[in-house]
């Protein structure tokens, strides 16, 4: 409750990228609006406050505003984050956003992540590849909790696309993977219910656009708003990969 | 360019469970679906889901002696008899297979852990033994009004899972889904419902639809109570404003609305039921745990209509915490160890950490009582086909199937989006096989022209109009404080002028941005008309209910009136007309006799009129109501008499 004791409260600089491709008159620049702080002051607050006394044109994205559904990843400060989670209190007063790049522009802060996210999902085929159709009958498989807990981990994911946005091989190869497109591969490579292969897993994951095209830089980890403990994924994904490798060559003998 | 007629056998709308899992079963049966969706359907409001979802496996030792009947009886008590009894059935029989399917579909639900296993019941830490034999299985937690542990969940991200689980069959299947997509009005010829007039979110511009079937998955209305509401910005209602709009479909209880226990103050972010249903307890002002007094039986576990009212008389009486934003209460989650909050609570830990900067392991979390979830919508048969228009069906939160009545329980919402997915989703396919899409193009013109003509004359309206920003707000303020927890007749005819002012307000207002393309302020103001006149369909039908029931409390009529009472609210409301039509029918075939629910109040007014004679008149009534045939009949689906084994 500190910032409420504050004396004066902060005049906020918001520098905010625009551009309509919908309008011919339209050229990509930044607009400048000043807004004063409250307390608690999320993104989401000031964005819509912008919004509503400032520039009513604005366009961002925003649905479940408590860092559930993934809609508001956006450039604050030139990093990639949740914007419905970010507090003003921990930004300095001049404030830059940006959409995040790697993704089509639909307008001013608002990118268009559900045709990355449907393509990455068809190319790796991020479903359960089962060997039996469902049968409503039958008890439910078992599966240890432990387990459960693991691939839930991984299943946290919420493709806001931060991980996407900085990474440096996604902003130049629309095909890789990423972050969140690794994570969901390794996801359903660790659950038992998925009959695919090592060999299948190989053709997904071990090209330029899978594991092996990632440089090892990392951002995707630093950013990540659930934190999710991708290093250990790559690893896991390479050790698996490498793996069904060496297996396939000693079948070949 | 965009094409402005297109066709598809079934036409989806809405991305979230109920929506896709429609969807699924409709491409699974061979019919070739479109889904609409506002937001990539990963974002739809599904995914906020956290605690769990209902099912009678009974798979741990407080699960023992579950059973679907035992889960009807739950429903209906906690419905406060408002639910039609034989879909509150259907739901409780198929609820297992939903969530064995979801298993089936990748949702890595938590599992028993057989062996000793340590609890928090009641205030008191507790170890039970899991038997050996259940390692493995989906585990349970326990949920409010229910008699056993039956919440299958998924750590506190449930919904999330699921719907991540859901939306992988829709990519493999190839459903087509059209994410960025707003439905504006329905297509329909009097009768027969034909598809739907579609805005792009992208560029602004319009196409149609047309459609053999067309589904409203649309979710709920909460934005009509402004920012008091745990809902997405999305959950505006536009399923149940677009069948109202026809004038010929009734939406039904739309006074029914439900106020959650625990969100977060001030944001009104949602902190799942699932924190009490593991042991968490209620605090107020003097940190004293309020709802023992209050409820010594279910404690803090009691239905959520009835936990929300103890907590705002609680704060009426003055021992809410103050805050600048108003009174809340605490939730005190600390005694469930760092652990447990990290693992199958884990949402919740990050909920507080990154919007109230607390640690629950250390520290209350302050709560308070907001809309949560909508009980009315559009009201369908048990076949999920709406009244009056063949060929429109309505499931999930935009429906009124109607398994809830006045208060739904924890749980039953998630487990009914693909319960009645799966199920509608087969209705909707038989439906669109039987039928060819014989039918006048003129329709979708006539109606792709009408909803373009309303864009073109907001932006025509020029000079100093009320902002739409200001009107939302007064209609936000005006349904918390005079459409809420507590209601009684003079606020409630406030609200009504309130809100025929806004209307009118809404008539003049004036938009600033004329920019091409989607034009945000433009694509709200097209919504605010809509939300509107829901609202005002919320405080007529709450004015006119003179009794208590569920979640919509009259203090002054403060018991439940079966004699008088025991039916279902429906309004229509054509766009041209200045005020809606109330009509009420029977609330379904009665087989569990109303009585006391086990929790609130147990003074009600007795109906006199004996069960027989009121199920008697139930068809026919409903018929006359606009009820369309079902597949099966009516009441075929009731275990008659079943739940007897479990009253004594």
């Amino acid at each position: 409750m500190s910032q409420e004791t504050k004396e004066t409260a902060r005049r906020l600089r918001f520098e905010i990228f625009r551009f309509n491709p919908e309008d011919e008159n339209s050229e990509p620049h930044t607009d400048v609006f000043e807004i004063d702080e409250t307390p608690f002051m999320s993104l989401y607050i000031a964005l819509n406050k912008i919004r509503e006394t400032h520039d009513p044109g604005l366009q961002f994205d925003f649905a479940c505003r408590s860092a559930i559904c993934g809609s508001c990843g956006m450039m604050v400060n030139g990093r990639p984050a949740l914007a419905c989670r970010t507090l003003t209190s921990d930004l300095p007063e001049n404030i830059q956003l940006y959409p995040l790049p790697a993704f089509k522009l639909v307008g001013d802060l608002s990118v268009d992540t559900g045709t990355w996210f449907r393509g990455m999902a068809e190319r790796t085929e991020a479903w359960i590849h089962e060997r039996q159709p469902f049968d409503p009958e039958a008890q439910e498989a078992r599966m240890s909790d432990d387990l459960a807990e693991a691939i839930y981990e991984g299943d946290r994911c919420i493709e806001c696309g931060c991980c996407v946005a900085s990474c440096g091989v996604a902003n130049v190869d629309s095909e890789f993977l990423a972050g969140a497109g690794l994570n969901r591969v390794a996801r359903f490579m660790m659950d038992p219910r998925d009959q695919r292969s090592d060999g299948d897993w190989f053709d997904v994951v071990a090209g330029d656009e899978g594991v092996f095209g990632c440089l090892g830089m990392m951002a995707c980890a630093d950013v990540c708003p659930k934190e999710l403990p991708l290093l250990e994924v790559y690893a896991y994904l390479r050790r698996k990969t490498l793996g069904a490798r060496f297996v396939a060559r000693d079948d070949k003998k | 360019m965009i094409t402005r007629l297109e066709t598809t056998d079934v036409l989806v709308i809405g991305g979230g469970l109920a929506g896709e899992r429609c969807a699924i079963e409709a491409a699974a049966a061979g019919q070739e679906a479109m889904i609409l969706s506002l937001v990539p359907p990963r974002r739809s409001h599904s995914c906020a889901a956290q605690g769990g979802m209902q099912a009678a496996l009974a798979n741990c030792v407080k699960a023992e002696g579950d059973s679907p009947t035992v889960h009807f009886l739950d429903t209906v008590r906690g419905s406060d008899w408002g639910a039609d009894q034989e879909v509150a059935n259907i739901f409780a029989e198929e609820a297992p297979v939903a969530v064995r399917e979801l298993a089936h579909f990748g949702v890595p639900w938590s599992r028993v852990k057989g062996g000793r296993n340590h609890y928090f019941i009641k205030g008191e830490a507790v170890d039970i033994d899991e038997a050996a034999e259940n390692d493995g299985l989906i585990g349970q937690r326990d949920f409010g009004g229910t008699a056993k542990w039956r919440a299958c969940y998924a750590a506190a991200g449930t919904g999330h899972a699921a719907l991540y689980a859901i939306d992988s069959e829709v990519v493999r299947l190839g459903i087509t889904v059209r994410d960025r997509t707003e439905v504006v009005s329905l297509i329909h010829d009097g009768s027969r419902c034909l598809g739907a007039v579609v805005r792009c979110l992208r560029t602004g511009k319009y196409f149609a639809v047309m459609a053999k079937a067309t589904v409203i998955a649309t979710g709920g209305y909460g934005r009509i109570y402004g920012q008091y509401t745990s809902n997405a910005t999305i959950n505006e209602g536009t399923g149940a404003v677009i069948a109202l709009d026809t004038g010929i479909v009734p939406l039904g209880n739309m006074e029914a609305v439900q106020f959650h226990p625990t969100t977060l103050s001030p944001s009104g972010i949602l902190v799942t039921e699932g924190c009490r249903g593991d042991g968490g307890y209620l605090l107020d002002k003097n940190l004293h745990r309020f709802m023992v007094d209050a409820e010594p039986e279910k404690q803090e576990l009691a239905s959520r209509d009835v936990v929300s009212r103890h907590m705002a008389q609680c704060m009426r009486d003055g021992k809410g915490v103050d805050s600048p934003y108003g009174p809340h209460l605490w939730l005190d989650i600390r005694h469930l160890g760092e652990e447990h909050l990290r693992t199958k609570l884990l949402e919740v830990w990050d909920i507080c950490r990154d919007f109230a900067g607390l640690n629950p392991a250390e520290e209350l979390v302050p709560v308070r009582p907001t809309q949560h979830y909508s009980m009315g919508g559009v009201r369908v048969n048990k076949d999920g086909e709406a009244y009056s228009l063949s060929g429109l069906f309505a499931v999930g939160e935009a429906a009124c199937w109607d398994m809830h009545g006045f208060n739904r329980l924890g749980g039953n919402s998630l487990a009914e989006t693909l319960v009645s997915g799966r199920l509608v989703g087969r209705r909707v396919a038989e439906h669109a096989a039987g039928i060819s899409l014989r039918a006048d193009t003129g329709y979708a013109f006539d109606a792709l022209a009408a909803a373009e003509k309303r864009a073109a004359d907001w932006l025509k309206r020029s000079g100093n109009g009320p902002s739409i920003y200001d009107i939302r707000d007064a209609m936000g303020e005006t349904m918390m404080h005079k459409v809420g927890i507590f209601r009684s007749g003079d606020e409630l005819q406030e609200a009504v002028s309130d809100l025929a002012q806004l209307l009118d307000d809404c008539d003049n207002a004036v938009l600033r941005c004329k920019d091409p393309g989607v034009n945000p302020e433009l694509a709200f103001a097209l919504r605010l008309k809509g939300m509107l006149r829901l609202a005002m369909t919320v405080a007529m039908g709450a004015r006119a209910r003179t009794e208590s029931r569920g979640a919509h409390f009259r203090t002054d009529f403060p018991l439940r009136n079966d004699e008088e009472w025991l039916n279902r609210t429906l309004v229509r409301w054509a766009a041209d007309q200045p005020e809606p039509s109330f009509s009420y029918e029977p609330t379904g075939l009665i087989d569990l006799p109303p009585g006391h629910r086990g929790y609130g109040s147990d003074e009600r007014i007795e109906m006199t009129q004996s069960i027989d004679s009121y199920n008697e008149s139930v068809l026919d009534e409903q018929a006359r109501h606009g009820r369309l045939a079902s597949n099966e009949d009516m009441g075929s689906r009731l275990s008659r008499g079943a739940w007897q084994e479990f009253v004594h």
